[in-house]
């Protein structure tokens, strides 16, 4: 069931209607009832995965938390009796036992991720390496399914098992509860990764019908269908022409694709994110924002600071700190240290923690190399920033231009160029032909082609290009907006005629100019995928 | 209490802007079938506007619609006739389309132009064809039946309920005629029957390519069944017939399984391709088709009639209704109008002439 899709407009209506009708006691199981009806929709092959994962790591936090409970117990019972060694022996012989579980069902979920999401990836590896090596066998590829949003539930679960063995959330009693909030189907598909301490504190508690907020929440959702309908879909459209031809597109049309696909990416999933945290508003539900207007970033490094916010911080807080002060990672820095001296040398480990968690960002979004490479870019990138970070500092302090108006834009639009290029990894499985289209456009004979009506053959005609242009112009406005505060509480202060003519207004440009429907071919939404 | 009456006057008052403006968008969007483009798409919905007191119904596609004339029938026979057909009308459409008929009327004779169970043709459906056979039908269970027995997979029930959904995008192509008939159409057919004249001679007809399986379809057969079902049901004769198209190849195959058919459940089957029955019927192929022998002219739909009319006379029981004043009242008008256009479309054809 598609975001898209009648059918999920027609269940989430039914739904929310159900939800402010049925006592309050009973709007959380109706919400789980509702997600596993939405994944057995999706495919009912899917459910013994997610419910694995669920019980998996429900059980195993029910048992960390028993055993961090029997602690606390333990020790203050005995408080006087102990002495402070006895006390750390028996700390650490607790935590023992909770990492004894912690890392069984870690090892179980990863593994399962690993197997279907993974699996021929890492055999078509080996047979390519038993093939250089002249070996004439191979390894058969196996036919697995990959569950719906497997990435999303797997790292939102991980998330909260790690919060619960650092005892940071108290694990859930309930596991009913539990199973919502792995499989809150608004964000199961795309996310954004949920936290349980944050998630908990609006998705089991009752909620009253307040119109505002029910408002506020489509009016979120209706937002998200424009920039999907009206933007990304009528985009892919001339994307997947020029990606899927590039003995004929490259050249100058590789500007057109990184720039195409660059709006059309982020109108799809800022959409779809849209869409996701709408609804869950008009249900009450508050959801983790996944995005702070990431196109307006002046440096890499701030881009990945608002944009996939909550994929960012997962990493950064369950990869990147726990690597960074790991012990194999301190006894790194003190080897690092001694060899190249303080300066070099504590950077080397923070280096290599953050080239780990780019190399899982990239094969997070897909089982092959170009999604690798695309991760190790972005650390490449990031590294060289920091690098040259006290340059850049000394430039700025240095001449006073740095601060004025035009220099910002430039950053701007410098660091929108170079997410545009790292974007071209997405668009190309073979990473010679990124390579290819990449360079191109440098130097190309075909720059014409811009301007002499060829951009018209890719499937979109003049009046699609005046829709994309006012569309991206509208995303412009509403971004530039945001920054004054909430745009939809700025509609909510005008009066009700014009706020009602702005609502249908754009609900009747989706219906009307929305690219839906037979005649254009339905895409799913670009972060289902991974 | 006065705020909250003022939350519902807000309320009402938005949501009639809302349905009145989706509706008349709708009806903007809407292909104008009577005006521009295929005609055939309008077929289906100018039935509404008849008398209904049909002695025979015709259901099928352009094969029936091109090839029969209701006028010939009545004027020679006092038969009151009309054609739901439709372009491309696959059995199952016929089939809703004469259930639909029965919600209004039962005639005595149900004439099916067995063209319909052709299984390259429910293959290759299309949906532009579902559009012109279920659009114009009035909601009822027989069009629900219509719409999910003929969507294809890309096609969504929800967009025959809200056509403003599949027609969408064609905003970008109104013309004036869009609007000037987004409240009214004008009359394309005679009793559903589309005029065409003109000559262009058989020649060369090719034979068809064999099939790998000329068995027709589960889900033909099984609207055959229905549609026999329902004449029996409701005492009407069905009568199959195959018009004498030329192309698309009528398989010899496919006949004998329509001639089997027909014996089976006691139906009289008539194959207009039938030598014996084309020298009855007089067509000549170099003089009364239009398209090379896929469709009849006026002068070959003239002459199919007049067979038809002696055979529904003579074997099925019709009767002369030219006696009744108020239904030859409005048959009148319909020759007239008939006449009219003959000699409207004779003459532009003529003129075409002399200007190649």
């Amino acid at each position: 069931m598609l975001f898209t899709s009648y059918e999920f407009l027609g269940f989430c209506a039914v739904l929310l209607l159900l939800y402010y009708i049925i006592p309050k006691k009973a709007q959380w199981p109706l919400l789980l009832v509702a997600s596993y009806a939405f994944y057995f929709i999706a495919g009912p092959q899917f459910i013994p995965f997610i419910a694995a994962t669920t019980l998996t790591v429900y059980l195993t936090a029910r048992v960390m938390q028993s055993i961090a409970d029997k602690q606390s117990a333990f020790l203050k019972a005995h408080k006087e009796e102990l002495s402070k060694e006895e006390k750390k022996i028996f700390k650490d012989k607790q935590k023992r036992k909770k990492l004894f579980w912690f890392v069984l069902c870690l090892l179980l979920n990863l593994g399962i991720l690993a197997t279907v999401k993974y699996a021929n990836f890492f055999i078509g590896n080996i047979n390519s390496a038993l093939i250089s090596f002249g070996s004439k066998s191979v390894l058969s590829f196996v036919n697995v399914i990959v569950p719906l949003g497997i990435s999303f539930y797997t790292f939102q679960s991980i998330g909260y098992l790690i919060d619960v063995y650092r005892g940071t959330v108290t694990a859930e009693k309930n596991v009913f509860k539990y199973a919502l909030f792995v499989s809150f189907f608004p964000q199961l598909v795309q996310g954004p990764i949920g936290r349980y301490g944050q998630m908990s504190e609006t998705l089991y508690t009752p909620h009253k019908f307040d119109s505002k907020q029910v408002g506020f929440g489509l009016e979120r959702v209706l937002w998200g269908y424009f920039k999907k309908l009206v933007i990304a879909d009528r985009l892919f459209v001339a994307v997947s022409t020029m990606i899927g031809d590039p003995s004929t597109y490259n050249g100058a049309y590789s500007i057109v694709i990184m720039l195409f696909y660059t709006v059309q990416l982020y109108a799809d999933f800022t959409g779809g994110i849209d869409i996701t945290i709408g609804l869950a508003e008009a249900m009450g539900i508050r959801l983790s924002e996944n995005f702070d207007r990431p196109y307006f970033s002046k440096s890499l490094k701030e881009y990945w600071r608002r944009w996939h916010i909550s994929m960012c911080s997962w990493f950064r807080d369950y990869l990147f700190y726990p690597v960074s002060v790991s012990k194999p990672m301190q006894k790194l820095t003190k080897f690092t240290k001694k060899v190249f001296g303080n300066n070099v040398g504590k950077r080397i480990p923070v280096y290599l923690s953050t080239a780990i968690v780019w190399f899982s960002t990239g094969i997070w979004h897909g089982a092959s190399w170009n999604f690798i490479v695309w991760g190790m870019a972005n650390f490449a990138v990031l590294m060289i920033s920091e690098e040259f970070e006290p340059l850049y500092k000394k430039f700025n302090d240095r001449f006073k231009f740095t601060k004025s108006f035009p220099y910002t834009l430039f950053r701007v639009v410098r660091t929108f160029a170079l997410v545009c290029a790292l974007n071209l990894f997405d668009c190309y499985v073979s990473i010679a032909t990124t390579g290819k289209i990449f360079f191109s456009a440098f130097g190309a004979r075909n720059y014409h082609v811009l301007f002499d009506g060829s951009l018209l053959n890719l499937g979109l005609t003049s009046l699609d290009y005046i829709i994309l242009l006012g569309g991206v112009l509208l995303m412009l406005t509403v971004s530039l907006l945001q920054r004054k505060g909430s745009v939809r509480e700025q509609i909510f202060r005008l009066p009700y005629p014009v706020r009602f003519a702005l609502y249908y207004g754009l609900f009747l440009i989706i219906i009307l100019m929305g690219a839906y429907g037979i005649g254009y071919d339905a895409s799913q939404f670009i972060y289902n995928q991974f | 209490m006065k705020a909250a009456a003022k939350k519902w006057i807000k309320f009402i008052a938005s949501a009639v802007i809302v349905v009145v403006t989706l509706s008349l968008l709708q009806m903007l969007l809407m292909p104008k079938y009577s005006v521009d483009g295929p005609v055939e798409g309008a077929f289906v919905a100018e039935y509404y506007g008849e008398v209904k007191d049909h002695d025979v119904i015709f259901v099928g596609d352009c094969e029936v619609y091109e090839n029969f004339s209701p006028i010939v029938l009545w004027r020679d026979y006092g038969i009151n006739s009309y054609i739901r057909g439709s372009a491309d009308q696959y059995i199952y459409q016929s089939y809703y389309l004469l259930e639909d008929t029965l919600r209004y009327e039962t005639p005595k004779v149900v004439v099916f132009n067995v063209q319909a169970l052709d299984p390259k043709r429910e293959a290759e459906a299309k949906e532009a064809y579902n559009r012109m056979s279920i659009d114009g039908m009035k909601w009822s269970p027989a069009k629900i039946g219509a719409i999910n027995s003929s969507m294809l997979e890309d096609e969504q029930f929800l967009d025959y309920v809200f056509p403003i959904l599949r027609y969408h995008s064609r905003w970008s192509e109104l013309d004036k005629t869009d609007f000037e008939y987004m409240f009214k159409s004008e009359k394309v057919s005679h009793n559903g029957y589309l005029m065409k004249v003109g000559v262009k001679p058989a020649e060369n007809v090719p034979e068809g390519k064999p099939l790998h399986d000329y068995k027709f379809t589960e889900k033909a057969r099984k609207h055959l069944d229905m549609m026999v079902e329902l004449c029996e049901k409701n005492g009407i004769k069905l009568l199959l017939i195959k018009a004498p198209s030329l192309y698309p190849y009528w398989y010899p195959e496919y006949d004998q399984q329509v001639a089997q058919y027909a014996k089976e459940h006691n139906l009289t089957y008539i194959n207009f391709l039938d030598e014996t029955i084309q020298a009855e019927t007089g067509i000549d192929y170099t003089k009364d088709t239009y398209d090379a022998g896929l469709h009849m002219n006026v002068e070959g739909a003239e002459k199919l009639s007049e067979w038809l009319g002696k055979y529904l006379t003579e074997n099925m029981g019709l009767t002369d209704r030219r006696g009744e004043a108020e239904l030859a009242a409005c048959w009148e008008d319909k020759i007239a109008f008939y006449e009219a256009d003959k000699k409207a479309k004779y003459e532009e054809y003529e003129k075409n002439i002399e200007a190649n």
